[in-house]
């Protein structure tokens, strides 16, 4: 620690960090544009300026840039000096030439670092009477909105774009006073963390386009915490809602899991909430009628019906879902028993969550959060595709390249801070980086070495990677020279490395990759290393359901083949999705109740004889846990319209009405609030016990008072529906949670779950983050990061997984046909969105150049694929990644991967052929 | 007298081969070292000989080498660039030294990278100067063929690799981190220091930046010795200078004379006075970025020594003179034009603060300026200033302009008073048809 000296007061900071994030975490109002917490200084915008002196005799001092300036111990300064409080609002009126004064239209307005530091720095009147420049916007595609004339030149947009996210389709063109921050040409921005652009840019230069298309002020926004449902890795966001419309989606800091970013499937997935096509209602179908339209009754008798057809069932199976909450699946294994609690995936998911479990659970290896991947100093990525599997992880090893060579920018004691040298030294080295997979993205271009080979393949190239870096392990069989030479060159990267990160996942559907994964991490830990792991799974709680336990899909289908039952209740969930159609049907057509809660329909719905519409993740509260064991809480932001309720309610409800009454109610049936399925989820298992802990329980009240979810600035309150009625509402009870709908309440500090949304005094942009952080970019202030239910066993000895594959051998006419997942296209929920849905791109084949020249197809042949009953039709693709005698199959609409990898003829399979025009 | 540097370049225009600067004593300080001279000799030399930058800041060049990592453990490569980007307004000594010795600088830069152990060197050449680009690329030819680049030197295991690179063309390739930047193929903006090129230049690496003058005067100060160089000066720092003048002189020219010669021998002596009908005003000593000098100052030594911090600097010492028929605050929005143009856009005031003195000063050329444009001219001398912005182009922008204030404000004020240039009738015309 350093003490400085700011305006003759005196505090302790880090000394490794520069001036400028010193006064802020100090609390001191310190203007700035450039500087970016997670992305250093470069010194650009000249705003935070202020006079250093030399000592406590220096009364004439120099102005330095505080981004720029090391916090050394002694170091003297001053913020209110005149001639620095001069120039700071001198630079402000620069910048100020130019910006158009179109804050009234302005998206950004009211949420604006220009506006804010434009109030801070005094700069009132205009003196420049000249004309403003203009410019030429783009279209950015469907996420950004681009204004440029509003540009005040930062910089961040293309420092974040380029250097962070690894961007290539925006730049910045020209000089002087005509500098231009854009695409070469129009066009949909690339890069899968454009979103990101919306929170770096300090005005209102690119803002949120699905935001514009229900456009909002920021202060009229009700919100709270959500955790991104659409990938397994758990972000934290804020989503804001106003008039019952979910407006937009923005990064929620979480020091341990995504930090200042998201991705744009997080981002911008959101408006399935807002699906003209919901649910709204309980519906209900006359008895044995699947055919005609279920019919909105009242919640009473649909309910009433529901609880007789289940006492009358013979038996009832439930399903859970790997896209609901602990607290919904709980409840629905409570209502049905844990024997008939399935969990709604299935074997092929079901054996590798179990796989990654057991490695989590009994392994000496613990699992990475997202900050700890993006220290790691060497990586391996075993068989996923992260760009479009888990994104944010993808950026976090983005950053992760660069650790070893940041060491040189170390001995020259260059502080890490100092971006645009450290980069400088840095330049294009990369630290150890080895990607295995079968499709090629542009995150390969920034690794060490790739192989590009069939999962059974890039298995093997894991087991020999831990039988080079430990004996003990065991040996690969028939290995080739180049998988030898090649694992060995990992072995040793991973050795000489301080924090190695071994990733693998489900999505090629391997167990084999997954097992070699944990190989290589147990090897590393015998090595006296300190590896961690990453397992990447499909869907936001699918960890936590496999911790749950319970049986596969195909295990409740047999019970209903078998009539040990016929009433199935399904929890949000399509499980066409997870099984092959044909058995879903047949299970559907034995079963005499079906009971399906969710909130869209899709083909299970289509089912349904009584469907219950449930709360989406901003109208409920909940408990997820992420791919690393991590369980985190999400709070709903509104209250929905309609007969819509949170699943877990639904459940009670049915709990109760078939409990018997006699008996005192137990289980789900005896919860009244979501504190109760809090307890009642903990109970279910051990590993949950801690989830009590994840975030602070509804009673908590903040000197006497709840949390408000509405900004002090929210406006039109009592205006809002008088249209129907001039007397305003009481507003909506919230038993459930310690925040409340509406304006009043506490607004001081408070445990970080609970941070309605970031807001200061003068601080009225995303940047008053800075203001719940004592160290800018450390941890929040009461942070609760989440509760990590799985933690390694230090002392065990591992076991090694001893099941090697063969070789990969193409088939004569065969190919093995591998799902490539999209970061459009492939999630549920995302796909609902309008502007996700234009992102998604046709379906595609890929195929090796030499087999498509076999089956003589070429590169945008359209053919028509006969698959599991179905006919798909798609485009082929020839990619050099993709092994030979293996085809890449991208995912269909309704489609999900249970049942790849799989075989197929394609010669016999493509039944039609024909020329794209 | 002696003039090292131009006592033998051809004043013809014509290519100076290798046989013939061999013949007048080139590369004849390679002996030296395979006489066993070694690189922290070298170092020693020129430290002794008072070198001075002569790119503009007059930085000591034994004291910028001896931030150069040396050693068997130093990070390898190392490079050496020659700042051959000549685009301060009114400055032309290097082409003269380029296009009339083009060895003598390939002979400094095997010197000096030999001296810091660099093994690469790049000429980044103005994109402009094509003659210089031709004979430059002629004489490394012609070292390349004679072994004095690419081949280790004779008594040493030193090898030395030159290259010439035309640059594409902006003022702020001048600035040395910026023509790093350029050199790498990444956009032309200065890097912020702390970490300086010596330690971290070209991609990452040690990397020394030196001006072609300065460079051409190593072969002289080895093969002399740093006693006999010293001895060339008037000043307390060594060696001759490249002197230059331009404007409403009877003789304009490029000169080599003695270090710390006076601004009134170099106006009276060699550019043989004012023109006839003309008055001096003032002179910029060294290019655009340098304050005005004006008859109080003509007696100083033109040294990096002898000149007051607070009345200016020398500069480049190749000077523009400023008459008594020309309007000087249309001179100094000529200069500003050209700097906001240049400016390149990274920080805020340069990018901003630039272009709207040149608005100003452009109203003032029309007559329309008031006294709330002087105040802001003056705000922008005050905060345009080294530290304020992110490297030296602001801060030499506004030399000029903070000095013609100080001299010349009663000219900016007669401006505003008359409703029109003094100097020019045709502003006065326009603004009474407006």
């Amino acid at each position: 620690m350093a003490t400085i000296v700011v305006d003759n007061r005196s505090y302790s900071v880090d000394e490794r960090t520069n001036l400028l994030a010193a006064c802020l975490g100090a609390g001191l109002n310190l203007p700035y544009f450039c500087w970016h917490p997670a992305m250093g200084s470069v010194g650009a915008c000249r705003q935070c300026a202020v006079k250093q002196f030399k000592d406590e005799h220096d009364q004439r001092g120099r102005l330095v840039m505080a981004c720029m300036t090391p916090a050394s111990d002694g170091a003297r300064i001053s913020i209110d000096d005149p001639e620095a409080k001069a120039f700071r609002a001198s630079v402000v009126e620069w910048l100020m030439v130019n910006h158009p004064h179109d804050c009234p239209v302005c998206d950004e307005g009211g949420e604006c670092h220009l506006q804010d530091v434009t109030v801070m720095t005094g700069h009132a009147y205009r003196r420049y009477r000249f004309p403003k420049r203009t410019y030429h916007n783009q279209y950015l595609g469907p996420f950004i909105k681009h204004e440029m004339n509003r540009c005040i030149q930062c910089y961040r947009c293309v420092r974040f774009y380029r250097d962070y996210a690894g961007g290539r389709d925006l730049n910045v063109f020209g000089s002087h006073d005509a500098v231009y921050f854009g695409r070469e040409q129009d066009g949909t921005l690339e890069n899968e963390f454009s979103g990101n652009l919306v929170e770096v840019c300090p005005t209102g230069v690119f803002t949120d386009k699905t935001l514009f298309h229900h456009y909002t002020r920021k202060w009229d926004l009700q919100s709270a915490q959500s955790i991104c449902p659409h990938c397994s890795l758990g972000c934290n966001t804020t989503l804001g809602e106003r008039y019952g419309i979910v407006r937009r989606v923005v990064n929620r800091y979480n020091h341990q899991v995504n930090g200042y970013f998201l991705c744009d499937r997080g981002r911008f997935g959101y408006d399935y909430v807002n699906d003209d096509g919901r649910m709204r209602r309980a519906l209900l179908r006359p008895k044995h009628d699947r055919v005609s339209q279920a019919k909105p009754e009242g919640v009473s008798e649909v309910l009433a019906s529901a609880a007789d057809r289940l006492r009358r069932a013979r038996g009832i199976v439930g399903i859970g879902s790997p896209r609901a909450s602990l607290e919904a699946n709980v409840a629905l294994r409570s209502l049905v028993g844990p024997d008939r609690f399935f969990l709604g995936i299935g074997e092929r998911d079901h054996r590798l969550f179990s796989t990654i479990l057991t490695i989590l659970r009994t392994g000496p290896v613990p699992s990475a959060s997202l900050r700890e991947a993006e220290d790691s100093d060497a990586v391996l990525v075993l068989g996923e595709d992260l760009l479009n599997s888990a994104p944010r992880l993808a950026l976090a090893l983005l950053q992760s390249v660069r650790q070893q060579p940041m060491k040189r920018a170390d001995e020259l004691k260059i502080p890490r801070w100092d971006d645009a040298a450290v980069r400088n030294v840095v330049q294009g080295r990369r630290g150890p980086l080895f990607l295995a997979g079968y499709r090629r993205t542009w995150f390969h271009d920034y690794a060490t070495e790739n192989y590009f080979a069939a999962p059974d393949d890039i298995a093997r190239l894991g087991f020999s990677v831990a039988q080079s870096i430990g004996t003990d392990s065991p040996s690969v069989p028939n290995l080739s020279k180049d998988v030898r030479d090649r694992a060995h060159r990992i072995a040793e990267a991973l050795i000489r490395a301080e924090r190695p990160l071994i990733v693998a996942g489900t999505v090629s559907g391997s167990q084999a990759t997954i097992e070699a994964a944990a190989n290589v991490a147990w090897a590393l830990h015998l090595a006296g290393k300190h590896p961690r792991l990453s397992f990447v799974l499909p869907d936001c709680n699918s960890l936590g359901l496999a911790q749950l336990g319970g049986g596969i899909l195909e295990d409740a289908f047999q019970s209903v083949r078998h009539r040990k039952a016929d009433g199935v209740i399904v929890l949000e969930n399509d499980l066409y999705r997870h099984a092959d159609s044909a058995k879903a049907d047949a299970f559907f057509d034995a079963a005499q109740t079906v009971i399906v809660i969710d909130s869209f329909d899709h083909r299970t719905t289509a089912r349904a004889d009584i469907l219950l519409p449930a709360a989406t993740f901003p109208e409920s509260d909940g408990t997820l846990v992420n791919h690393e064991g991590r369980a985190q809480r999400f709070y709903q932001v509104f209250v929905p319209e309609g007969d819509i309720t949170e699943s877990w309610r639904w459940l009670r409800d049915l709990a109760r009405m078939t409990s018997d009454p006699a008996e005192k109610l137990s289980g789900a049936a005896a919860w009244q609030t979501f504190d109760d399925a809090v307890s009642g989820t903990a109970e279910a298992v051990p590993e949950f016990a801690k989830i009590r802990a994840v975030a602070p329980p509804a009673g908590l009240r903040l000197i006497g008072q709840k949390i408000p979810r509405q900004p002090e600035r929210y406006s039109g309150r009592t205006a809002m529906i008088s249209h129907l009625t001039v007397h305003e509402p009481r507003p909506p009870h919230d038993p459930d949670t310690a925040l409340a709908f509406s304006m009043e309440g506490h607004r001081g500090r408070m445990p970080s779950p609970l941070i309605p949304q970031f807001w200061a005094p003068g601080w009225n942009s995303n940047q008053a983050l800075n203001k719940y952080q004592d160290e800018i970019g450390g941890p929040l202030r009461e942070e609760m990061p989440g509760v990590r239910l799985i933690e390694p066993v230090a002392t065990k000895a591992p076991l090694w997984f001893t099941r090697i594959p063969l070789p990969f051998r193409p088939a004569y006419r065969r190919w093995l046909l591998l799902p490539l997942t999209a970061l459009f296209g492939s999630e549920e929920l995302s796909n609902r969105s309008p502007a996700i849905a234009e992102r998604i791109s046709e379906p595609f084949i890929s195929l090796h150049p030499s087999d498509a020249t076999r089956l003589r197809l070429e590169e945008g042949t359209a053919i028509e694929l006969a698959l599991q009953g179905t006919t798909c039709r798609l485009a082929v693709r020839l990619e050099s990644s993709t092994p030979p005698g293996t085809a890449g199959l991208s995912l269909m609409h309704e489609m999900g991967f249970a049942q790849l990898p799989t075989w197929v003829d394609l010669t016999e399979s493509i039944k039609a052929e024909r020329r794209v025009a | 007298m002696e003039r090292p540097l131009t006592q033998h370049i051809a004043r013809d225009g014509r290519y100076r081969s290798l046989s013939e600067y061999g013949k007048t004593g080139g590369y004849r300080s390679l002996k030296r070292l395979a006489d066993g001279l070694s690189p922290q000799n070298v170092q020693r030399l020129v430290t002794e000989a008072g070198l001075r930058g002569r790119g503009g800041a007059g930085f000591p060049t034994g004291n910028k080498w001896s931030f150069v990592p040396m050693g068997s453990d130093a990070p390898r490569p190392k490079y050496l660039v020659a700042n051959a980007d000549e685009m301060e307004p009114g400055t032309f000594k290097d082409r003269v030294l380029m296009e009339g010795n083009p060895h003598g600088l390939v002979e400094g830069m095997i010197l000096a990278g030999y001296a810091v152990q660099a093994e690469v060197g790049f000429i980044f050449l103005r994109g402009e100067y094509h003659l210089s680009a031709q004979y430059l690329t002629n004489a490394i030819s012609e070292a390349y063929q004679a072994g004095h680049l690419g081949r280790t030197l004779p008594g040493t295991d030193f090898r030395f690799d030159l290259h010439l690179h035309a640059s594409a063309g902006r003022y702020i390739c001048g600035e040395e981190t910026a023509l790093l930047n350029a050199l790498e193929g990444k956009r032309a903006i200065p890097r912020a220091k702390p970490p300086y090129p010596q330690t971290s230049g070209l991609w990452g690496q040690p990397t020394v930046v030196q001006n072609v003058e300065t460079l051409s005067n190593l072969p002289h100060i080895i093969t002399h010795d740093s006693t006999w160089y010293r001895s060339l000066s008037r000043s307390k720092d060594g060696g001759t200078k490249l002197y230059g003048m331009s404007g409403r002189v009877a003789h304009p020219g490029c000169w080599e004379l003695p270090l710390g010669t006076t601004a009134r021998e170099l106006l009276e002596n060699h550019a043989g006075g004012m023109s006839d009908d003309f008055g001096f005003r003032g002179l910029l000593p060294g290019g655009a970025s340098t304050a005005f000098l004006v008859e109080e100052h003509l007696d100083l030594p033109m040294d990096f020594s002898s000149i007051p911090p607070q009345v200016g600097r020398l500069g480049t010492g190749t000077m523009i003179v400023l008459d008594d028929r020309t309007c000087p605050v249309g001179f100094v929005l000529n200069l500003e034009k050209f700097f906001a143009r240049e400016s390149c856009g990274w920080c805020t005031p340069c990018r901003e603060g630039l272009p709207w003195v040149a608005r100003i000063l452009q109203l003032f050329e029309e007559g329309r300026a008031t006294n709330d444009d002087l105040t802001l001219l003056e705000m922008h001398a005050k905060f345009l200033s080294p530290g304020h912005t992110f490297c030296a182009l602001a801060p030499g922008a506004v030399e000029p302009l903070k000095s013609a204030l100080k001299y010349f404000r009663d000219d900016f004020v007669r401006h505003i008073r008359l409703g029109h240039c003094p100097w020019n009738v045709q502003s006065k015309r326009h603004r009474i048809l407006v």
